[in-house]
């Protein structure tokens, strides 16, 4: 059983004890702890059940890279599933639920399909359930995700709150441990800007529990001394609980940082996403070491050496009191040497080589260690946790020699370096025989915009795994001044690839060889997707889920990989790796999100008039970012009646319409005429100071794309309306040909968007309302239809446009933003007496629906023409070019078969569906039926009383009064006759008053 | 009512540093060409500023002039005195190929205030502040919208937005500056 130590414990202070809960028994542990170091302390081995088999699984290792220690922590609104045990740090009043277990994790029925294994082998989903086809989705796959799957989603909203942040600086170093903290230092001597972080929450790595000496001290004292000296550096910043999880592009790196994750509930933001752009990068992330392939490698108990060794001595955890080691190197005897240090029994180290010489495994001889060569584990014995191991010859096919009675198993095969953030950006790889790893290749480091390298690995990161090698590899990647820190070499044997524990092993021990934990994947399924021709290590890969679990395969990758290769007769490098990608180990959607929640998830445009609307029953409408008032409810009235009385108000008597959303760009300069004619499909050039001439803008492919009223308000100053959502777009779209084509051009633009709030003014009783207000002459000589002038309307600046896109007698006044609601609550409280109401998008659309007036993004789509809209007239046929000109030459949109604006009336009176398709005979070569128009607008007249409805239509000018059929969702057809799309003041003689 | 009104009229947050809409400012764009000496002239005039160099701004008293790009300037200067300034502006440059315009109500001013203000913008702004000068203007972005940010004294920041985002950016200054949320000591 495991247990915590009476002594010891370099990172827990046990005059802070603390009380958590695991599957709702009360445990204990101490301040420093990590969840996984707690556990063990409580004997809690058994941790979890794998994803397929459903099998017990333990603590393995003691970082990022556990695979198996997974639960659900917190509660309510803080829970949070698959959170690895081994990177959690205790707290006092902590909750946690194991995972994938049903009813218990001690008792779990779905442990039968453990039992079930060899049916359910590699490929057994795509083997399984591919026939009969409609039993996938109906059958099989809701089956398949209730069984599935690993912590459950948490329900509700999120407690806590996240941010981002951003930093910069010339040196980033990812991790700090040994390497970390001598790049650092090298580099802030260098005077660069550096950035050092930490995942875990100490410095200094693994140094200090692997016992190296450095610069003549313990490791524990050469960190501290060192992380104090770089701490007073001001070109230094230094942050623990912070781990880099990606390199990108152009030294763009990210960082999580776990602010309050172990204190929760204390008003600091719980998460931190940091966006860092750095010079180069410094990968300092250490390696990880490789499990051993010998079946039942995956009993609760079964650990890696330096796990084993990282929580005795850390964490004053004994694993067991008798722990054999596996190994094929003499790392894993410093885990003989911590266990014994700490009183605990080491009844053995199997070792896979003939002949173990070297000084670590002689000093653990020396310490009455039996140590067996060329032996290797043929089958770990247990239930729910080790019991024992039965050993075999390394060469042979597992035949037990003898066995050996333990509570733990610590193995190594070796190390990997953490290449992620290395390779994540294309930083190459390159095998290395003698160390039986893949390790960065420094000459093909991942590059930036001139190809000069942006990251570099130090220490382990590299594939140095000495101490001594570690230091001076971290001190030359940051191009360090002087001496490295040195530390004594150690006299280390090489190891021996061991990929499978015995070599000779058959199928029954293979299929009990773990090489992926989390998603179950073994030896056997290697071999068998390779039988099945999987060549590729990415189909493969694909194929088992080999690596493709949370933990994205880092204890398993390798292993793997080398089994493929074995089973393909080929090298390794041959085989190669999958990609590695960000992140390194999962971000929260929290952190990406950072602040962007609740009231600032999104910007939200307001107007000027906007508190006002939402004091008087307003019915949001999103027009892009902005609300725009879709209609004003009274109390008892429903959308479609407010929209209908607004109609009938505003055609009637009086409407108030919040037009500030309207894109105003100033053009001014001596080509600006020009500048606007090639703009425009019309001419603005000849239109004379003080009026006002509705244009359309089309793309240089032909296509409309946006249309507005210009005036021109000075000899050399035009003001261009555009379209809400097209301010902004279409502000860039005059600059871009400023910029970039016409750069001679004397033209400056200026987007006044914002300057002004514009209020529609619109109704018979218009006039009457501004003369009210007083300041300006608003009558028909004075101010005609398609003019504008300046002056004070109410006392307040204004600019009154007449212009109309309702049919009715409009004015449009630009007043500053500022005043915007002043004025517009003069015009309400002066308006009284003529009836006035406010109205909305909706009401705006029906007007101009009854009047035929376009609408961009309803009439177009991005693949009509004005041509198609019967809007020839605003096409100058005088100018040599305008852009979209060439485009709508040619021959597909000269067709004459072209779909073309008509006005549809159906004859039911009915309303038509949106986006209806009107049906022609006969079929496509698909089986199809073939159409002949669509509905762009649809809407209830309340003036008309009836449905009526904008259409584009093949031949549809030239085929008034025909009858189209309109088939609906549901299968009912609604026929609709061909009319002039303007229903209403066909004269126009409304407007003009 | 019948005073012109800011975005967010009195609007303020303490946090580790301190938020305050800056009520309304009066502000002009010119753009033109900014090595016309008619132009520097009609700039002094105006603001009593210098000509800015890129990305920089000259500041006197309650005037300032600011480098928005190599062909604009932002004037700054008391809301009320805007109208006219612009006219004059008009005037001086009759000869010249320019464009003045007014944008005092296009835009709304926050102070954010303090000695940690850098760090609550450094959430929000893609913007390396310790290698930013006194003098410096970033047109730059906050969160989700575009912003401009400069130092009317040192640790007295300035941040320019849309209007129509007023109440989004306030939002953000708000959250950011929240108590335990400081990035150092």
């Amino acid at each position: 059983m495991s247990a915590r130590l009476s002594r010891g414990g370099r990172l827990i202070d046990r005059t802070k004890p603390l009380s958590f809960r695991f599957d709702g028994r009360t445990m204990t542990g101490f301040a420093g702890d990590t969840l996984a170091a707690s556990l063990l302390a409580n004997d809690q081995m058994l941790v979890g059940r794998s994803f397929k088999y459903h099998r017990p699984r333990g603590i393995v290792a003691s970082g990022p890279e556990e695979p198996n220690a997974l639960v659900g922590l917190g509660e309510g609104a803080r829970f949070e599933p698959n959170q690895r045990a081994t990177t959690t740090e205790t707290f006092d009043g902590l909750t946690a639920i194991s995972q994938n277990r049903w009813p218990t994790l001690d008792l779990d029925v779905g442990a039968v399909n453990d039992a079930l294994a060899r049916f359910l082998p590699a490929g057994f989903y795509y083997k399984m359930f591919i026939h009969p086809r409609p039993f996938w989705k109906h059958v099989y796959e809701p089956f398949i995700r209730q069984s599935a799957g690993l912590g459950r989603v948490p329900q509700g909203g999120d407690a806590d709150r996240y941010e981002q942040a951003y930093a910069f600086c010339d040196l980033l170093v990812a991790g700090g441990g040994i390497a970390g903290l001598t790049a650092a230092l090298a580099g802030a001597r260098a005077g660069q800007r550096v950035i050092l972080l930490e995942q875990a929450a100490h410095w200094g790595g693994r140094a200090p529990v692997d016992g190296a000496a450095i610069d003549g001290q313990p490791a524990a004292d050469w960190v501290a001394g060192t992380v104090a000296a770089l701490a007073a550096m001001p070109n230094v910043t230094m942050r623990l609980r912070t781990q880099v999880t990606g390199l990108y592009d152009h030294g763009y790196a990210l960082a999580g940082e776990r602010i309050a994750d172990h204190t929760p509930g204390d008003g600091r933001p719980r998460q931190r996403l940091w966006r860092i752009r750095a010079g180069m990068t410094v990968v300092a992330a250490g390696a990880i070491e490789r499990p051993l392939s010998f079946a039942g490698n995956d009993l609760p108990g079964v650990m890696l050496a330096g796990a084993v060794r990282d929580f005795v001595v850390n964490w004053a955890i004994s694993p067991g009191d008798r722990t054999v080691i596996v190994t094929n190197n003499d790392d894993a005897y410093r885990t003989a040497l911590a266990l014994l240090d700490a009183g605990l029994v080491v009844p053995a180290v199997i070792d896979a080589r003939a002949s173990v010489t070297g000084a670590l495994p002689q000093a653990v001889r020396a310490r009455g260690v039996r140590v067996l060569e060329g032996r290797a584990v043929a089958k770990v014995k247990g239930g729910k946790r080790v019991a024992g191991v039965a050993i075999c010859a390394q060469a042979g096919q597992g035949a037990v020699l003898e066995e050996i009675g333990c509570d733990a198993v610590a193995m190594s095969g070796g190390w990997s370096p953490a290449v992620h953030l290395w390779s994540h950006c294309g930083g190459k790889l390159v095998w290395d025989e003698t160390r039986s790893m893949f390790r960065p290749d420094p000459a093909r480091p991942p590059t930036g915009d001139a190809g000069q390298p942006i990251a570099v690995t130090a220490g382990a990161a590299s594939g140095a795994l000495t101490a001594a090698d570690v230091l001076a590899d971290a001190h030359a990647a940051a191009g360090g001044q002087g001496p490295a820190p040195s530390a004594a070499a150690d006299d280390e044997a090489p190891m021996e690839p061991v990929w499978i524990m015995p070599q000779g092993a058959g199928p029954a021990l293979k299929a009990k060889m773990w090489l992926d934990y989390q998603n179950d994947v073994k030896v056997s399924d290697v071999q068998l997707a390779a039988r099945e021709g999987y060549e590729s290590v990415e189909h493969t890969k694909r194929y088992t889920t080999l690596g493709m679990a949370t933990d994205q395969g880092k204890l398993s990758n390798i292993n793997g990989l080398a089994v493929l290769s074995d089973a393909l007769h080929q090298p390794i490098p041959a085989t190669g790796t999958t990609t590695f990608r960000p992140p390194y180990t999962p971000l929260t959607l929290g952190a990406i999100g950072g602040e962007a929640r609740g009231e600032i998830f999104q910007p939200l445009r307001r107007t000027p008039i906007h508190d006002w609307h939402q004091a008087h029953g307003v019915e949001w409408e999103p027009v892009g970012l902005w609300r725009r008032p879709f209609c004003y409810r009274r109390p008892g009235e429903s959308s479609h009646e407010a929209v209908n009385r607004e109609v009938r108000n505003t055609r009637e008597r009086l409407g108030l319409l919040d037009a500030s959303t309207l894109g105003k760009l100033v053009v001014k300069g001596p080509d600006a005429g020009r500048f606007l004619d090639m703009l425009y499909t019309n001419l603005m050039s000849t239109l004379p100071v003080g009026k006002c001439r509705y244009g359309l803008m089309c793309s240089d492919n032909g296509f409309l794309i946006d249309d507005g009223v210009v005036a021109r308000l000075t000899e050399d100053t035009w003001l261009c309306h555009t379209t809400t959502g097209g301010a902004d777009r279409i502000h860039a779209h005059m600059e871009d040909w400023l910029q970039c084509e016409w750069w001679d051009w004397k033209v400056h633009v200026a987007n006044l968007t914002e300057q002004f709030a514009q209020v529609a003014v619109v109704g018979p009783e218009a006039r009457r309302l501004l003369e009210k207000l007083g300041g300006m002459d608003v009558s028909k000589a004075a101010l005609p239809f398609m003019t504008w002038a300046e002056g004070r309307l109410a006392g307040i600046p204004a600019r009154v446009f007449r212009i109309s896109f309702s049919g009715e007698l409009s004015y449009e006044v630009a007043i500053p933003a500022s005043r915007g609601a002043e004025f517009w609550e003069a015009c309400v409280a002066a308006g009284a007496e003529f009836g006035l109401m406010p109205y909305g998008t909706e009401c705006l659309h029906v007007l101009r629906a009854e009047k035929g007036f376009i609408m961009i993004g309803d009439e177009t789509d991005g693949t009509v023409i004005p041509q198609d809209l019967g809007l020839g007239w605003a096409i100058s046929k005088k100018k040599a070019d305008y852009l979209g000109k060439r485009a709508q030459e040619r021959s597909h949109m000269a067709d004459p078969a072209r779909w073309r604006l008509v006005g549809l009336e159906t004859l039911d009176g009915s309303v038509l569906p949106e986006g209806a398709y009107a049906v022609a005979e006969g079929t496509n070569a698909n089986g199809q039926r073939l159409t002949q128009g669509r509905v762009t607008s649809t809407y209830f007249s309340p003036t008309l009383g009836r449905g009526i409805a904008m259409g584009l239509v093949r031949h549809g000018p030239d085929r008034m009064g025909e009858v189209l059929d309109f088939p609906t969702v549901g299968g009912k057809v609604v026929q609709a006759r061909i009319v002039d799309q303007v229903f209403y003041d066909r004269e126009g003689a409304k407007q003009d008053v | 009512m019948s005073e012109p009104q800011s975005a967010l009229p009195g609007r303020r947050a303490a946090g580790f540093a301190t938020v305050a809409e800056a009520g309304l400012q009066g502000m002009i764009t010119l753009r033109g060409d900014l090595a016309s000496p008619v132009l520097a002239a009609a700039v002094q005039q105006a603001t009593g500023c210098a000509m800015p160099g890129p990305r920089r701004i000259v500041q006197a008293g309650d005037r300032a002039a600011a480098w928005m790009s190599p062909d604009e300037l932002l004037l700054i200067l008391p809301h009320a005195d805007a109208p006219g300034a612009a006219t004059a502006l008009q005037a001086a440059l009759a000869g010249e190929h320019a464009l003045v315009a007014e944008v005092s109500d296009a835009r709304a001013m926050f102070a954010v205030t303090g000695d940690k203000a850098v760090q609550a913008l450094a959430k929000l702004f893609p913007v390396d502040f310790a290698a930013m000068e006194p003098d410096e203007i970033r047109r730059s972005r906050m969160a989700q919208v575009a912003a401009a940010l400069w130092q009317a004294a040192p640790g007295d920041w300035r941040i320019v937005c849309f209007r129509s985002v007023a109440a989004y950016a306030f939002g953000l200054l708000d959250n950011a500056v929240r108590p335990g949320s400081e990035l150092t000591a």
